[in-house]
C-alpha cells in the first residue's frame, strides 16, 4: 500500500510540474496555438475552394469536415507526442536528467505522469484549437456521435504513448540532435495515416505502413463518428478499435521496453550526464 | 533549528547497523571517446580512446563518517559519486550503500541517498518552492509536509522567505546552490553525496551549509561523502580523507595523519598543510630523498617535477 502511495505520489509530482511549466510558458502556448490555427485554417480553407479549384461541384461541407478531423487529430497527435518525448527532451534542456533518474520511482511511474499530462494537455489544446477554428466555417454536425468520437480519442491515445515513448529514447541516445530525430517519427505517421486523404491514394508500398499506424485508425473512427453518427458498438468502430487494441497492447510494453534499454545503455556511457 | 528525520521513504527497507555505509570494491569506469577516421592509432599501439575516469578504486566508508574526496579537475571525483548515485554503472567492481548493491538493488539505494551536484539543475522557471515541493514528491512526502519542511531549510539557509516563490532564474548561482543543498536536505537522505556543494557560495553561506552537513550525521545518522576543492573545508568537515589522481586513490587517511606523513617526508618542523598533501601526492611523480637532495628542498624539487610533467603534456 506506501509503495502504491508512493508511486501515486510520484505520478502526481511529474504531472503538477508539467502544468507549472505551461503556465510558466503561456506565452509559447499561445505562440503554439496560433501556429497550429493558422496551420489548420489553411487545410481547411483548401476543402471550402476545392469546387473553385476544380470548377466541379464537391460537397464542400463534407469535405470540410474531412479536413477538419485530420488537422484536430493531428495537432492532438503532435502535442502529446511532444508531451511524451519531453520525458527526455525537457529534462535535458534543463539540466534536470539527473535528479530525476536517480529519484526511487520506477520508470513507468515517471511515463504514466507525464504522459497522463501529454494527453490532457493535448486534449485541451486540441479543442481549443477546434473552438477556434470552427468559428470560421459553417459546420454540419447534425450526425455527430460525441460519445464514439471520444472513445476513438481515448483508446487511440494509448498507442500514441506506446510510439512516444519508443521515440523519446532518441533525445536520451542523441542528446544534440535528438528531439530534431523523433521528428522523423512524426513526419512519417503525417504521411502514412490518412490524416488529409485516405490512405488507400497512397502508393501500394506504403499502405502496410499505413495499416500499423495508430492514428490511421483513430481518424478513420473519428470520421464514422462525426460524418456517419456510428455508434461505439457498430461493426464499423469496431474494424476500427480492435487493431488501436492491439497496438496499444504492443507498443506501450514495447515502447517501456525500448527505454529500459536505452536507460541501461546512457547510463553504461555517460550520456545521462550531457545537457542539450 | 534541528532537521526531523523522514522515514517513511526507507520504511519498508531493512538496514543492518553493522553493515558498512559504502564499499566500494574494485571498480572502474571507462568511458571511450569516438577516434576520428583518418587518426591511427600512437606507435606503441595504445588506443587513446579510452579514458579511464575511475580506475580500480577500493574505499570503504563507515556508518556516520565523513569522507572527503579530493582532487583536481577531471580526476575522477564526480564520476564515483555518480556511480553511487546509480546514474553511472562500473565496468567492474561493485558498490554497495547499507548492503544494497547499486545495480542490482536499484531502486532500494536510491531510496538511501540524495545528491548535490555541482551543477545547480532546476527547472529555472520554476520557484525554489515549486522545484522542491516537486522532489519532495517523488521522494514520497506529502506536499503539506514537504511545504512546511521547504519553507523551514530554505529559511535556515538564508534564502528570504520572498524569494520562495519565485522563479530559479532569478537567483544567483551561490542561491541556487543553497536550492539544491535543500533539495538534498529535504529527504534527510541516510547517505548523503555532495559533490563540491560549496562552489560558487560565500563564506557565510559556506559555514552554514557546513553546520548542516554536520547536524545531519550528528543528530540523524547520516553518513556523508563530499568531494571538494576546498583544503578548509575538508579539514574542518572530515573524518578521513580521500585524494583520488586520474582515476586512483592515491591516499586514504585522516587529515591528523596525513599531514603528519607528509611533514616527516618533507623533514621539516612545521605541519604541512592539507594543500602540499594534496599537491604532494597529485604529483606526476613522488618526491624522493634524492630529488630533494638535488634540488635543495621538497618545495624547488616538486616544482621541477611538475615543470617535467608540463613539458611532457605538451
Amino acid at each position: 500500500m506506501s509503495s502504491f502511495m508512493h508511486q501515486g505520489r510520484a505520478t502526481y509530482a511529474f504531472f503538477e510540474r508539467n502544468w507549472n511549466m505551461t503556465r510558466r510558458y503561456l506565452g509559447w502556448e499561445v505562440v503554439w496555438l496560433v501556429y497550429n490555427v493558422v496551420n489548420a485554417m489553411s487545410v481547411t480553407f483548401i476543402g471550402a475552394s476545392a469546387s473553385l479549384i476544380t470548377g466541379t461541384k464537391i460537397n464542400t461541407s463534407l469535405l470540410i469536415l474531412y479536413l477538419l478531423i485530420g488537422t484536430s487529430v493531428w495537432t492532438y497527435l503532435s502535442v502529446s507526442f511532444d508531451g511524451v518525448t519531453d520525458i527526455v527532451n525537457l529534462e535535458h534542456w534543463e539540466g534536470t536528467i539527473e535528479h530525476t533518474f536517480m529519484a526511487p520511482i520506477s520508470r513507468f511511474t515517471h511515463m504514466i505522469g507525464s504522459c497522463g499530462y501529454a494527453i490532457v494537455h493535448g486534449m485541451l489544446f486540441t479543442f481549443l484549437q477546434l473552438v477556434i477554428v470552427a468559428a470560421f466555417f459553417h459546420l454540419n454536425l447534425g450526425q455527430t456521435n460525441y460519445l464514439t468520437a471520444f472513445f476513438m480519442l481515448v483508446i487511440g491515445s494509448v498507442s500514441f504513448i506506446g510510439f512516444g515513448i519508443a521515440a523519446s529514447v532518441l533525445p536520451l541516445l542523441y542528446t544534440e540532435k535528438g528531439m530534431q530525430m523523433s521528428f522523423i517519427v512524426r513526419s512519417v505517421l503525417l504521411l502514412v495515416s490518412g490524416v488529409y486523404y485516405p490512405i488507400s491514394v497512397l502508393p501500394a508500398w506504403m499502405q502496410p505502413l499505413a495499416r500499423i499506424s495508430p492514428a490511421t485508425y483513430v481518424l478513420e473512427g473519428l470520421r464514422a463518428a462525426i460524418l456517419r453518427n456510428q455508434v461505439i458498438w457498430s461493426p464499423e468502430i469496431w474494424s476500427y478499435t480492435w487493431p488501436l487494441i492491439i497496438t496499444g497492447a504492443v507498443s506501450v510494453p514495447l515502447g517501456v521496453f525500448i527505454f529500459h534499454l536505452a536507460e541501461r545503455y546512457a547510463k553504461r556511457t555517460g550520456k545521462l550526464k550531457r545537457n542539450g | 533549528m534541528a532537521i526531523r528525520v523522514d522515514t517513511s521513504v526507507i520504511a519498508n527497507l531493512t538496514i543492518d547497523s553493522t553493515t558498512d555505509a559504502v564499499v566500494i570494491d574494485g571498480v572502474s569506469k571507462i568511458f571511450k571517446k569516438p577516434r576520428p577516421l583518418w587518426r591511427r592509432r600512437n606507435k606503441d599501439g595504445a588506443d587513446k580512446r579510452e579514458i579511464r575516469a575511475v580506475d580500480d578504486v577500493n574505499l570503504t566508508v563507515k556508518r556516520r563518517e565523513i569522507v572527503g574526496i579530493l582532487g583536481a579537475n577531471g580526476s575522477g571525483k564526480s564520476t564515483l559519486i555518480r556511480i553511487l548515485s546509480t546514474l553511472l554503472l562500473p565496468d567492474t567492481g561493485h558498490v554497495t550503500i547499507f548492503g544494497y548493491d547499486v545495480e542490482k538493488d536499484e531502486r532500494k539505494v536510491q531510496e538511501l541517498i540524495n545528491r548535490v551536484s555541482v551543477e545547480a539543475s532546476f527547472f529555472k522557471k520554476l520557484s525554489p518552492m515549486e522545484n522542491l515541493i516537486y522532489a519532495a514528491r517523488l521522494y514520497n512526502m506529502p506536499g503539506a509536509e514537504a511545504r512546511e519542511k521547504i519553507v523551514s531549510i530554505l529559511t535556515r539557509l538564508g534564502i528570504k522567505p520572498d524569494r520562495i516563490k519565485s522563479p530559479m532564474e532569478n537567483m544567483s548561482r551561490g542561491m541556487q546552490q543553497k536550492v539544491a543543498i535543500a533539495r538534498a536536505f529535504l529527504t534527510a537522505p541516510i547517505l548523503l553525496l555532495l559533490d563540491e556543494p560549496t562552489t560558487g557560495l560565500d563564506p557565510r553561506s559556506k559555514i552554514d551549509v557546513q553546520a548542516f552537513i554536520n547536524e545531519l550525521r550528528d543528530v540523524h545518522d547520516a553518513t556523508i561523502l563530499i568531494t571538494t576543492h576546498d583544503m578548509d573545508e575538508a579539514e574542518a568537515l572530515c573524518d578521513r580523507v580521500a585524494i583520488i589522481d586520474q582515476g586512483r586513490i592515491v591516499a586514504l587517511g585522516s587529515v591528523d595523519d596525513l599531514k603528519r606523513h607528509i611533514t616527516g617526508l618533507m623533514g621539516r618542523a612545521e605541519s604541512a598543510t592539507m594543500q602540499e598533501v594534496f599537491m604532494y601526492y597529485t604529483a606526476s611523480r613522488l618526491v624522493t630523498e634524492e630529488d630533494i637532495k638535488r634540488y635543495g628542498s621538497w618545495e624547488k624539487a616538486f616544482e621541477a617535477i611538475e615543470a617535467q610533467r608540463e613539458e611532457e603534456d605538451k
